[in-house]
């Protein structure tokens, strides 16, 4: 009914190996475009933007660079919420640094940055693998909040120890700081998110995230076909980084504005970004998409219905959703091992056959 | 002797005690990794879930009172009764066998024969399920947990004086002798007495030799009649109790709170150093982790780079240790075969 792929002829390797071959498919992303860049940022306000759009978005890239390298690449890092906290101070440091550069270099510099760092924490992976490595990685978690908690420097000896984004622009138009207009905050993620998106998926299908899953799927028969696995993991632990640093810039200079290290970057955001794989689908950048939507909108929609209806205390609510992300877990993990990704797949298998399955 | 010297001793000595209480938690990770190849994240929240329940019991807690007071508009909060310390201690090791079969149950038995990762990120789900779980149950605020086997015999408390007085004629004029907590040596002795029982259930009962079979091949155990359901959950329970221990000393030292599952981390990188599958490593490797951070800490940190480096610095040293030594200290050597 949906999916007709009658009358469909693809004459070329080109069109044959397009993200979205089929024209519904190809129609429908388009449109998720169209509304995303030319009807949304007319309609919405600040609560909209600051409660779903802007995390949704911004976790969104972090699980892309994650999922980049634990689903793409099979190296499981529980430090992501340090790197974040990299990409962030990497961008306060720039944003006062250099007040008259545009933003969108600032963040992107910031994932350079923390790319650089996310290669040197890579590095033990070479050695260690499985979760001897996401063990590793919680030193580079620890490490780094530490380090920007201590050292002065990173927060420019300001007395509180937090970190305050300054009022910046982009082509004159204001992004961080307190007097943002919504549509600029949300347009100005949405270009990073759909950008980063489009640079995953073409990284992930071409020679480079072939090597990565080859390495996934066993790394010494990957060495022996000739994959590089220095370069392969270090490649991945780069890129992914990179991701995760412009995440964690936007995250501290157009959403959240004030940061304090720990609360913010803490060993919790490591484990947030990885449920949002598990449960959005490992190896898959829809997927990706689909756990960040999932784990923002859940507690919106937790305090929705436990405080707004049912007249709950907060802290109820939030220990339920402990409980809810804890359990969903583990059923997305015995149910459905690849995630909402897998639930789509299967139902656009389904839709293309219907009303007929045989 | 300096002082400067016996300050360092007496760090070394703190390090040392700390060292045991990371190798108890450390110890229900080695359990039932053997046994299942489960790295068990949830160890360090299962400490917390044990310690919350016992201070519920003894002190009569209405489990939920919090949500049924909120769903029903009602005020309870106690059953007006405080359970004796050793009637508590057996209910909560009664809840968390019903734990170790409920885990078993619902969870890993639907797991069987999955990646070992994917293993490892499901306890990483039963830790948030825990936690939450223990919250709504008992309530989030920080809980003070006093342990008596009869009146006027508690659980102790500050240093330990003898040891104070035994050791103030070492120094000069300034020096007051080693400060270590009771508790600390309290700890040590039962983490002692409990690797000696482990040990020599493992060695010399029915149960612990089908234990290390099924840790070996459990296919081929379970072809030799072993069951493994039954063996799965024995060890669950194990490490629930040796959970419920780490978390009673824990829990007395700083108080029972959401912290505690953090200080369980420090546990990861003591396996490491350890290895996975060795009990004694884990032993030794608290004791290194114990006594390398806080002399760190002493020497190096509190001076030079700020504090607070104990925060990464068990991490750190893990992660050097192992791009020299995957397999870790004492454990076997890691083979990979194609």
């Amino acid at each position: 009914m949906f999916y007709r792929e009658a009358g469909e002829f693809r004459t070329t390797y080109k069109e044959d190996s397009q993200t979205f071959p089929i024209r519904f498919d190809r129609w429908r992303y388009y449109f998720v475009l169209f509304v995303a860049i030319c009807v949304i940022p007319f309609m919405v306000n600040d609560y909209w933007v600051n409660s779903i759009f802007l995390p949704f978005l911004i976790y969104a890239i972090a699980a892309i660079g994650l999922n980049i390298l634990v689903g793409y690449c099979g190296q499981v890092s529980l430090g992501t919420g340090g790197f974040m906290a990299v990409g962030a101070y990497a961008c306060y440091k720039l944003m006062t640094a250099f007040p008259d550069v545009s933003m969108f270099i600032h963040v992107i510099l910031a994932g350079v940055i923390t790319a650089g760092v996310g290669m040197l924490f890579g590095l033990p992976s070479l050695r260690i693998k499985g979760f001897y490595l996401a063990v590793a990685t919680l030193a580079a978690q620890f490490f780094l909040v530490w380090l920007f908690n201590r050292v002065p420097w990173f927060y420019n000896y300001s007395a509180s120890g937090q970190i305050n984004a300054p009022e910046r622009d982009t082509f004159g138009i204001l992004i961080t700081g307190p007097n943002t207009e919504a549509w600029a905050t949300y347009l100005f993620c949405l270009i990073f998110t759909v950008v980063s998106a489009i640079i995953a998926r073409n990284l992930t299908r071409g020679s480079v995230g072939r090597k990565w899953m080859a390495i996934r799927d066993m790394d010494i028969a990957a060495e022996i076909i000739g994959v590089n696995p220095l370069t392969a993991k270090l490649s991945a632990f780069a890129i992914s980084s990179f991701f995760v640093g412009i995440s964690g810039a936007l995250f501290f200079s157009v959403y959240l504005g004030a940061v304090e290290v720990g609360e913010a970057f803490g060993i919790n955001k490591s484990f947030l970004v990885l449920f949002m794989i598990i449960i959005g689908g490992l190896g898959s950048i829809f997927g990706s998409f689909a756990g960040a939507a999932f784990l923002v909108l859940l507690p919106v929609a937790l305090k929705v219905v436990g405080v707004d209806w049912l007249g709950w205390p907060t802290d109820i609510v939030a220990h339920l959703q402990l409980v809810i992300v804890g359990a969903l877990i583990i059923v997305f993990l015995i149910a459905e091992p690849h995630g909402i990704a897998q639930l789509w797949r299967v139902t656009k298998e389904k839709l293309r056959l219907w009303p007929f399955p045989h | 002797m300096s002082e400067a010297f016996l300050y360092t001793v007496e760090v070394f000595l703190n390090g040392l005690m700390a060292g045991v209480l990371y190798a108890l938690v450390a110890l229900g990770f080695v359990l039932i990794y053997k046994a299942s190849g489960i790295f068990n994240f949830a160890q360090g929240v299962m400490a917390l879930f044990a310690a919350m329940t016992l201070v519920g019991f003894q002190n009569g807690q209405v489990p939920f009172a919090h949500l049924i007071n909120a769903t029903f508009g009602l005020h309870v909060t106690n059953f007006g009764w405080n359970l004796h310390s050793v009637v508590a201690v057996f209910l909560t090791v009664l809840v968390m066998i019903f734990l170790a079969w409920a885990v078993q149950r619902f969870v890993f038995r639907h797991l069987v024969g999955q990646e070992p990762i994917i293993l490892f990120m499901a306890t990483i789900g039963l830790a948030y399920f825990l936690e939450g779980f223990a919250d709504l149950m008992w309530g989030s605020e920080i809980k003070t947990l006093d342990l008596c086997w009869s009146a006027g015999h508690c659980l102790p408390q500050g240093g330990n004086f003898w040891i104070e007085d035994m050791t103030a004629g070492l120094g000069g004029e300034g020096f007051y002798g080693f400060f270590i907590d009771s508790l600390d040596i309290v700890a040590a002795v039962v983490a002692m007495v409990l690797v000696a029982a482990l040990v020599a259930f493992a060695q010399y009962t029915k149960q612990g030799r089908a234990m290390r079979a099924v840790a070996d091949d459990h296919q081929a155990a379970l072809s030799v009649g072993v069951s493994l359901n039954f063996i799965w959950i024995l060890v669950w329970s194990l490490a629930g109790f040796v959970a419920l221990v780490a978390g009673i000393m824990w829990g007395a030292k700083s108080g029972v709170q959401f912290s505690l599952s953090l200080i369980a981390l420090k546990a990861l990188p003591v396996l490491m150093l350890g290895g996975f599958t060795s009990i004694p490593g884990a032993i030794v490797g608290g004791l290194i982790i114990g006594v390398g951070e806080k002399l760190f800490e002493f020497l190096i940190g509190a001076p030079f780079l700020g504090g607070a480096t104990e925060n990464w610095f068990a991490y750190m040293l893990a992660l050097l240790f192992l791009v020299f030594r995957p397999q870790g200290l004492f454990g076997e050597k890691i083979i990979e075969r194609v």
